[in-house]
């Protein structure tokens, strides 16, 4: 018999048999469900919708977040995040009101631990593998029978084995690493699979970087992305208050996978997503020449405080560049909080950095620093299809909030490692 | 159920599908579906008729999980989105709302061609071009929710969540 996968364990124990295999359609419990002010009232809608069957919220793991528009710009937006509010406290649900923090970022920091499963309105919830937690994102209407019947049907997805070796040099980082990995797969190159990153590189990454490569599974398509339970997932929930809910999660040395793709991290160079696509990645060396208009570090993709420190070690003492619009959005109250404690504030502030409160920001174009037509925004949020950030009439380009930091230094993208 | 092909290429994301720029109509969906792919095709939501279909390339729905992507394609009038393939969650989605979301051939439709959906034969015809692209089924569970013209109406027939 062969053995199991990551996804094949985690989906498995939330059975009825208690085992499943890739390939089999299975009814599974869900530990956490979640909305944000962006889907919420469409899923409200539905959830009203549903008369004809028992209503089982768990009002101890059912969350919902205020945090793709903060604070709300307009009257439209104002009253859906009413509507999202007034459900949750009616209801007795969890509310994380404005301010609080992005959705991913806090089922990381708050709720999540190894081996559960979580469904959301957020094609991002793949984020939560970071942590071995099987999360995947879904629409209103799923997500809202999911809430009601604490359950939810899943297709056991196939795994692709990222083996990821050597070693990250200073100045490279997980997102480098996960933008190389895009411009290998192409966007639906692992499209209903699970990504399953392992090797000497992931196992020398923490947490906020296992974070950061999960988070982009779902731009190559993938249904999740998935990294082993280990020392540091025991050392991060350790630092959030929550080691007594680690445990150990690996995947079976005889699990079967469709492929396995090797990277070797020595040999990487930070990367550039040129705009359009996150999967069209160039080595930052052939971005030089790219001049930029606006900086923005934030999202659920890359500003734990982990990032911010990085971003603080390059911009201390120097200024961003005459002319360029430099925008930072903590990814919650932790860690703006604790950008406070350790000076980080300040660093940006007298860099030149406008700091939004924590959310989502400008990286899904509602709020938080539309760029002007014919703009180049440098952000290092996960997506940058057309009309992204807000305005059809300007571009995006992603990379590591090192390359960012560095960029805002210029105004043209900038290769962080001279920084460093 | 049929109408006229409306032509987009591979990779077509929900972000121009329905923009985040319009999250402020998403309440009103007549408002936002006036918006529907018009990044991507600017004439689209002005023109489009009732019965038309959307006829893509490859991962059709790239992105995000929001499902006003095929509600406001379906609030326009469109028969089905017929494309070589799906992101996952925007043909979860389709379904789950009553969108037919066809896998199949779409080389052979050339813009403003005239189709008919035979959804239960499986086939699309294509009256301009005096061709049939035939399709496999969906999954049972995926045929079974669209059957019902949806998620909602087929868990309220069960009283609860099951497979099919």
């Amino acid at each position: 018999m062969s053995g199991k996968t990551l996804a094949e364990k985690v989906i498995g124990s939330h059975t009825a048999k208690g085992s499943s295999s890739a390939g089999e359609v299975v009814i599974v419990n869900v530990d956490y469900t979640f909305t944000h002010d962006a889907a919420g009232p469409l899923l409200i809608q539905q959830l009203n919708q549903l008369k004809n069957i028992p209503s089982s919220m768990d009002t101890e793991r059912t969350v919902f977040f205020i945090d793709h528009a903060v604070p709300s710009p307009t009257k439209e937006l104002s009253n859906d995040q009413a509507t999202v509010r007034n459900y949750a406290l009616n209801n007795g649900l969890i509310l994380s009101d404005a301010g609080n923090g992005i959705c991913h970022q806090l089922l990381a920091e708050d709720y999540l631990s190894p081996g559960e499963l979580m469904v959301g309105t957020d094609s991002h919830s793949c984020t939560a593998g970071g942590l071995c937690a099987f999360g995947t994102g879904m629409g209103a209407t799923d997500i809202a029978i999911a809430m009601k019947l604490r359950k939810t049907w899943l297709r056991v997805p196939e795994s692709v084995r990222m083996n990821i070796r050597g070693h990250l040099a200073r100045g490279v980082s997980a997102k480098d690493l996960i933008l190389k990995i895009l411009s290998i797969l192409g966007t639906d190159g692992a499209t209903y699979k699970s990504l399953e990153f392992d090797g000497d590189a992931i196992n020398e990454l923490d947490v906020y970087g296992r974070l950061t490569l999960t988070n982009m599974a779902v731009e190559a398509g993938a249904k999740t992305g998935l990294i082993k339970s280990d020392g540091r997932t025991r050392q991060y929930l350790k630092e959030v208050g929550r080691e007594q809910r680690w445990k150990e999660i690996h995947a079976d040395d005889n699990a079967s996978y469709e492929a396995e793709i090797e990277v070797n991290a020595s040999e990487l160079e930070p990367q550039v997503a040129f705009p359009g696509s996150p999967a069209n990645v160039k080595p930052v060396s052939e971005a030089k020449d790219v001049r930029v208009n606006e900086v923005f570090i934030g999202t659920c993709t890359n500003t734990r405080i982990e990032d911010l420190r990085i971003v603080a070690q390059i911009l201390k003492e120097r200024q961003k560049a005459k002319g360029l619009k430099l925008i930072v959005t903590p990814p919650s109250k932790k860690v703006y909080l604790k950008c406070m404690e350790e000076g980080i504030l300040e660093i940006l502030l007298q860099a030149g950095a406008v700091i939004t409160p924590p959310g989502c920001g400008v990286c899904y174009g509602a709020v938080g620093g539309i760029p002007a037509d014919g703009e180049v925004i440098f952000s290092t949020s996960n997506r940058n299809f057309p009309g992204r950030t807000g305005n059809p009439k300007a571009e995006t380009y992603l990379g590591s909030p090192a390359t960012a930091s560095a960029t805002s230094i210029t105004g043209y993208i900038t290769d962080p490692r001279g920084f460093i | 159920m049929g109408g006229r092909a409306w032509k987009f290429g591979d990779n077509i994301s929900t972000d121009e599908i329905t923009p985040g720029r319009y999250m402020g109509l998403r309440s009103n969906l007549p408002e936002l579906a006036k918006h529907t792919l018009e990044d991507a095709r600017k004439e689209f939501p002005s023109s489009v008729k009732q019965g038309d279909f959307v006829v893509a390339g490859k991962n059709f729905g790239m992105g995000s999980s929001r499902e006003h992507a095929p509600l406001v394609i379906k609030m326009c009038g469109v028969t089905a989105v017929l494309a070589q393939s799906f992101a996952r969650i925007f043909y979860r989605n389709a379904i789950n709302i009553g969108l037919p979301a066809i896998v199949c051939d779409t080389t052979k439709i050339n813009e403003n061609d005239e189709l008919e959906l035979h959804l239960s034969e499986g086939v699309v015809e294509n009256l301009t071009g005096k061709t049939k692209i035939r399709f496999p089924a969906m999954s049972t569970t995926m045929d079974a929710i669209l059957s019902e013209g949806g998620l909602i109406a087929y868990v309220e027939k069960h009283g609860d969540l099951v497979l099919s």
